[in-house]
């Protein structure tokens, strides 16, 4: 759409741009002062500036954070939490919304109807933990991947998907005599790559930031997960999982500053990676999540 | 009937799992509710403690931290309502009238950023800007003023609270509209501006009115959400000295949770779950009355 453009509106795109620009940098601010910071040395990190970058880059806030075992370990913990989190979460979605999506299934609407009122009523946490707790899974990782795995919203929008796979393929693969398992793992889940690709990264980002469940579930500090190490460490300021002026380092390179803000940006440094590819995906999910039943 | 089940045998051999599962980690808890009307014994267990009737609720709202908690609960939302509501509606549409492409899309990758990052992450990030020593004390203090406590005084901590929430969540709730717009037939905008339209006519007359659908959904659904004033975000950036105005009623559950008084705190999370689910029955009802029919939740 091409049209002439009055000195008004040429106004209007300049400030339009600036104010554009302001929030993209407000957005962004508090990320680059937190690694900033991180990168900073004692000295730099406790004069008065925006820290917007460190003016001499010093790793030592690093360096004392690899050594902490404790960190390394819910590092770990996090990892494997996150991957096994996933794959149960993509598997079940799978095989909850496979029936689901078929007419034929016996109950059907009473079952959806089941799941749908999840999404608007639930017991709340006390009753939660309960049943985790008598289900004896406090101090394991099933507390933190199991009860989330399947929710009603995923179902629903694999379920909607498997709806648009045409009715052809599956009489052509009934023909050849295909199980149910089969044309699900077979025929289903490979055609349905982009929305399972959109759930797998929405599970996974969940995961990684999640740290409610473990607070409550895991009271093992050997078990914990980086969130809530990193809840320790910044915001309780707790400075005893870091063994900080051992010996080794020089006492004027860091401060209880620049090691939490270098928690921080391990923390967050998983997520900036995958940004790229949830960010392409997210889009697409929030409009799938749009989609009516 | 038998019959029925041993055709699609595959088929209900996939449900019956899924199914347990939902009846066990969804509908067993709310069996669990029960302890909202027991008096919790750790030795006896769920099952076998005393029935109380309402006293965990008389209880609940005899003490002046409850109907605190359920005030701040309101205050905070609605605030966050007022401020934050309009403001990722302003940001679609600067974003949709801005025409250079990569300078769009980038703005929009940074401000949609913050919504990936837990507020374990967000909130120490913030406790260290807006801290004594911090960067934003400095610089207040660098022109002149004497530095604010952001997270003491109760008043400046609802603002840090209101403030801090809008910038996580702009980018993303931008996004929901974005898509919206995104829908709009190019040829509505080039046949109105053949008729002489000009662009603020465009964006009042065709970007607005398209939003309006998406706008419903949203406001619904903040408004089933009064209960949840961002759990997340105040539990990692409030401390004894703001309690007064920050304590809201899923602190208040995980506080008595945490000692352990199971009958009231469970007491306190039914009260929300009911309040809630009543809330958004209502705002799906009106939005679809206001709108005869066409738009609701459900």
């Amino acid at each position: 759409m091409k049209h002439r453009r009055s000195v008004g509106e040429h106004a209007f795109d300049w400030a339009n741009t600036l104010v554009l620009a302001l929030l993209g940098l407000l957005a962004v601010y508090p990320f680059l002062y937190v690694l900033s910071i991180s990168l900073s040395t004692a000295a730099e990190a406790q004069s008065h500036s925006l820290h917007l970058y460190p003016r001499r880059v010093s790793w030592n806030a690093y360096r004392i954070v690899f050594e902490s075992p404790d960190i390394l370990r819910s590092l770990w913990n996090s990892i494997v939490r996150t991957a096994l989190g996933t794959v149960i979460t993509v598997l079940a979605t799978c095989v909850a919304a496979y029936p689901l999506a078929r007419k034929e299934l016996p109950h059907r609407s009473l079952i959806l109807f089941l799941i749908l009122l999840t999404m608007i009523f639930s017991g709340g946490i006390v009753p939660g933990y309960l049943l985790v707790r008598s289900l004896g899974m406090i101090n394991t990782i099933w507390a933190l991947v199991i009860p989330g795995a399947l929710s009603a919203f995923n179902v629903i929008v694999v379920k909607n998907f498997f709806q648009q796979i045409p009715e052809s393929l599956l009489e052509a693969a009934r023909v050849e005599g295909a199980g149910e398992w089969r044309i699900l793992f077979r025929f289903f889940i490979p055609l349905s790559k982009p929305v399972l690709a959109t759930i797998a990264l929405w599970t996974a980002v969940s995961h990684w930031n999640q740290w409610f469940d473990a607070m409550l579930y895991i009271t093992d500090d050997r078990k914990q997960v980086l969130q809530n190490m990193l809840q320790r460490i910044v915001i309780e300021n707790s400075t005893r999982l870091i063994d900080m002026g051992k010996n080794t380092h020089d006492v004027a390179s860091y401060t209880p500053e620049t090691v939490k803000a270098a928690t921080v940006v391990i923390t967050v440094l998983p997520m900036l990676i995958l940004y790229p590819f949830v960010q392409r995906y997210f889009a697409k999910g929030i409009m799938i999540g749009g989609v009516k039943e | 009937m038998i019959a029925q089940y041993r055709r699609h045998r595959d088929l209900c051999s996939m449900i019956v799992p899924v199914l347990a599962f939902f009846l066990i980690f969804c509908y067993g808890p709310m069996v669990g509710l029960m302890l909202a009307f027991k008096e919790y014994s750790l030795s006896r267990g769920m099952f076998h403690s005393p029935w109380v009737g309402f006293a965990n609720f008389t209880r609940l709202f005899g003490s002046p931290d409850f109907p605190l908690a359920v005030r701040n609960t309101v205050v905070i939302s609605a605030l966050r309502l007022v401020f934050g509501f309009f403001a990722p509606i302003i940001l679609a549409l600067l974003l949709n009238e801005c025409r250079v492409t990569w300078f769009r899309r980038g703005i929009q990758t940074l401000t949609y950023l913050p919504y990936f990052f837990s507020w374990v992450v967000l909130g120490g990030i913030f406790l260290m800007i807006l801290g004594g020593d911090g960067p934003l004390n400095s610089l207040i203090q660098s022109l002149g003023h004497s530095p604010i406590s952001f997270l003491s005084n109760p008043v400046w901590f609802i603002v840090v609270l209101i403030v801090t929430g809008v910038w996580q969540g702009l980018g993303y709730a931008a996004v929901i509209y974005l898509a919206a717009l995104a829908g709009i037939d190019g040829n509505l905008y080039e046949a109105a501006s053949l008729d002489g339209a000009s662009r603020w006519n465009l964006v009042r007359s065709i970007t607005m009115p398209s939003l309006s659908p998406t706008v419903v959904v949203l406001l619904i659904l903040s408004l089933g959400n009064v209960l949840n004033a961002g759990f997340d975000q105040i539990y990692n950036m409030y401390n004894p000295v703001v309690y007064s105005v920050s304590d809201i009623v899923d602190t208040y559950v995980l506080r008595r949770m945490i000692d352990m008084d199971f009958g009231l705190a469970t007491a306190a999370g039914l009260f929300k779950s009911v309040v809630s689910l009543l809330l958004v029955v209502a705002a799906n009802s009106i939005a679809r009355r206001a709108t005869h029919g066409e738009q609701g939740v459900w």
